[in-house]
């Protein structure tokens, strides 16, 4: 299940991070502090744009759990990207309510505007895009949403994707 | 006008702050209860208001607090489901993104009612947003001694936590949501022993969705025998409705229970009736797990009589003819939409997001994504309606947790009410392959399974 391209052998907490980890561990009884992982493996996305398996290894240590509790869980969740994917990951519900409303389309010009597919990364590392499923905000479809603040963009047409795109990527010249 | 007890003050500017939302009357029921009523009595009022599980289940929620377990010496715990997936539902979201002292509110009054002095709201990863609002809520309410130590000088202690989730439907099942915030996978638990015995760190725990926590604020500010008067039959009080899909106008909507069907699709005053002058196809009332239903069964029962906004009413016919009220998610299909494609969109979502335990939802959810989608994409014969038909009815009844019947509800329902829509794409495939909705290059859901 893990392979090469999931390592990052670089990969330290920052006293920072570890204080947030602190904070977490710190909602649950003794000797719960496992109830953290789903938390801290977010803060360790926000963190790094994704969660390798060095990272999980060192989640492990700090919790005092084996590793393979870290992998199961991260592998069983889907917004936790094993894999570094593009800067700004676009995540579109492609549930059936938005699809009433055009969300397939939007997803076919999602496409064609960045010229990848599902999963893939623009040449310039920038962006990423998914299907996803229903994000609970179907009367406002179709919609998408980008990581790590998890920022919502709602009722979408060809329009708005573009204006979103093009100031993503002025953002970041 | 009908009567708002949740979403009251949704307008006013700054509602969202600790400041606006006690100065609109917040808060007061938290003074209610920690000065003046005993834990056993609120319980009461919750089993008099008849208030019943806004989740989906429509479990009275006085009932389900009374089952929770109080042995010497161990915490007892309230986590509040705020994992909000079912498509088709967003009202919990909503209500947290606008009103979240609402829910803290609630909480307080739940919590003490319990004897917690420990929650969890229980939020799906992806409301981030919400999660922050949420956290200065807690933290607004706390430096105004609603929170944390000797509340009010009343001696109870509570502490609320938000925990995130991670992007999985199942965790909305309450067990997998408990094992989830434990830390785990999110695999439903093998009941009993429920949640009211073992429950959290194997303690006495109650689960309840954001909306029926919510409810009990306006139940201890008017009494619960009050609370009782709105509304019909067993269906008390008023119900957040998310409806979605091809109406004038989508969004949240407070009903009192009761309200005629026809009128929340058709009136001005909710959804406004079926966007760009079409006609109504069908509806799927409660949520993406409920049997969906044509037009005319929508509106009037099998008897003639008018449909209203209930629980007994929707499901009047049992599934032969009815449906569920559920979480609320009210979708609307207008006369262009296609049930084939909307039934394979459900099965592929459903099979996304079984947990895997059970073979019959692991594999047959698979299964029913198959075949769905050889007949939507004009691949399919006769007899796979047949056999999505046998699929369905062999993973109903059969699983650990209800997300097994979800899935198999929305095909059988489907089946059931627009046979000949599955036959049409049977008998016309060249027309069925032609309709790619500009996703002619988009490869992956949609690449033809059946070469
Ligand atoms: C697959 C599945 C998903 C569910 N998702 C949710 C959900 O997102 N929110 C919710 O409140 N209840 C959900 N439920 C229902 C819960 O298991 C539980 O009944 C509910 O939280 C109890 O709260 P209530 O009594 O206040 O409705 C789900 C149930 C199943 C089987
Ligand atoms: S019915 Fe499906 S989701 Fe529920 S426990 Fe079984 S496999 Fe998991
Ligand atoms: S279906 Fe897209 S948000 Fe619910």
């Amino acid at each position: 299940m893990l392979s090469v391209k999931q390592h990052n052998e670089n990969v330290t907490f920052s006293p920072e991070l570890l204080a947030k980890f602190g904070e977490v561990v710190g909602r649950y009884p003794e000797g719960k502090q496992k109830s953290g992982l789903l938390p801290i493996l977010h803060l360790v996305q926000a963190e790094f744009g994704w969660v390798s398996a060095d990272a999980m290894d060192q989640v492990a240590v700090y919790l005092h759990i084996l590793p393979i509790e870290v992998y199961e869980v991260a592998t069983f969740y889907t917004m936790f990207l094993l894999e570094p994917k593009g800067k700004y990951v676009l995540e579109i519900c492609r549930t059936g309510p938005c699809c009433l409303v055009g969300a397939e389309r939007i997803m076919g010009h999602l496409e064609q505007k960045l010229g990848v597919r599902e999963g893939e990364v623009t040449a310039d590392g920038l962006f990423s895009w998914r299907g996803v499923e229903c994000l609970a905000a179907c009367g406002f479809g179709p919609v998408l949403q980008i990581g790590p603040e998890y920022t919502f963009y709602e009722n979408l047409d060809e329009a708005k994707v573009d204006e979103l795109i093009d100031n993503l990527k002025a953002k970041t010249e | 006008m009908a009567r708002k007890l949740l979403l009251t003050h949704i307008d006013v500017p700054g509602i969202n702050t600790f400041e606006v939302y006690r100065q609109k009357g917040g808060y007061v029921a938290v003074e209610k209860v920690i000065k003046t009523m005993s834990p056993e009595d609120v319980v009461e009022e919750v089993k008099k208001s008849g208030l019943r599980g806004r989740g989906g289940a429509g479990f009275p929620t006085g009932m389900k607090w009374s089952f929770l377990a109080k042995p010497e010496g161990v915490p007892r715990y309230l986590v509040c489901n705020a994992d909000e997936s079912e498509p088709g539902t967003f009202k919990d979201r909503y209500l947290m993104t606008h009103i979240p002292h609402a829910l803290i509110e609630g909480m307080i009054v739940s919590s003490f009612a319990l004897g917690a002095n420990t929650s969890y709201i229980y939020v799906r990863g992806e409301m981030m947003p919400q999660i922050r609002i949420l956290e200065r809520a807690i933290a607004e309410a706390k430096e105004n001694g609603f929170l944390g130590k000797n509340i009010l000088g009343s001696g109870y202690d509570l502490e609320i936590y938000v925990q995130p989730g991670g992007g999985a439907y199942i965790c909305g099942e309450e067990t997998a949501l408990l094992e989830s915030l434990e830390g785990k996978r999110g695999n439903p638990r093998i009941k009993p022993p429920f949640p009211a015995i073992a429950g959290l760190y194997n303690c006495p725990t109650v689960v309840n969705n954001v909306e029926s926590i919510a409810a009990t604020v306006p139940i201890i500010n008017l009494g619960g025998e009050e609370y009782a008067t709105i509304g019909v039959e067993r269906s008390t009080g008023t119900k957040l409705i998310s409806a979605s899909g091809n109406i004038v106008k989508p969004g949240v909507y407070e009903i009192e229970l009761g309200l005629p069907v026809e009128e929340f699709i058709y009136s001005d005053e909710y959804c406004g009736g079926i966007a760009n002058g079409k006609r109504m196809k069908a509806v799927v009332a409660g949520g993406s797990s409920v049997p969906i239903l044509p037009a005319n069964l929508i509106l009037k029962t099998a008897a003639g009589n008018s449909r209203l906004m209930t629980y007994e009413s929707l499901s009047d016919g049992g599934f032969q003819t009815g449906t569920m009220l559920g979480s609320g998610g009210f979708i609307v299909f207008d006369e262009d939409q296609c049930v084939v494609r909307n039934t394979w969109n459900f099965a592929r979502f459903y099979h996304h997001e079984s947990c895997g335990q059970c073979s019959p939802c692991r594999e047959g959810t698979g299964w029913m994504e198959k075949v769905l989608h050889k007949i939507e994409s004009g691949h399919g014969s006769m007899s796979d309606i047949d056999l999505l038909w046998d699929v369905q009815r062999k993973i109903e009844g059969n699983t650990i947790c209800p997300l097994g019947d979800a899935a198999a509800w929305p095909v059988a329902a489907a089946i059931r009410h627009f046979r000949d829509e599955f036959e049409w794409h049977i008998l016309h495939p060249e027309e069925s392959q032609t309709r790619n909705y500009g996703l002619a290059h988009y490869a992956d859901p949609l690449q033809p399974i059946v070469s």
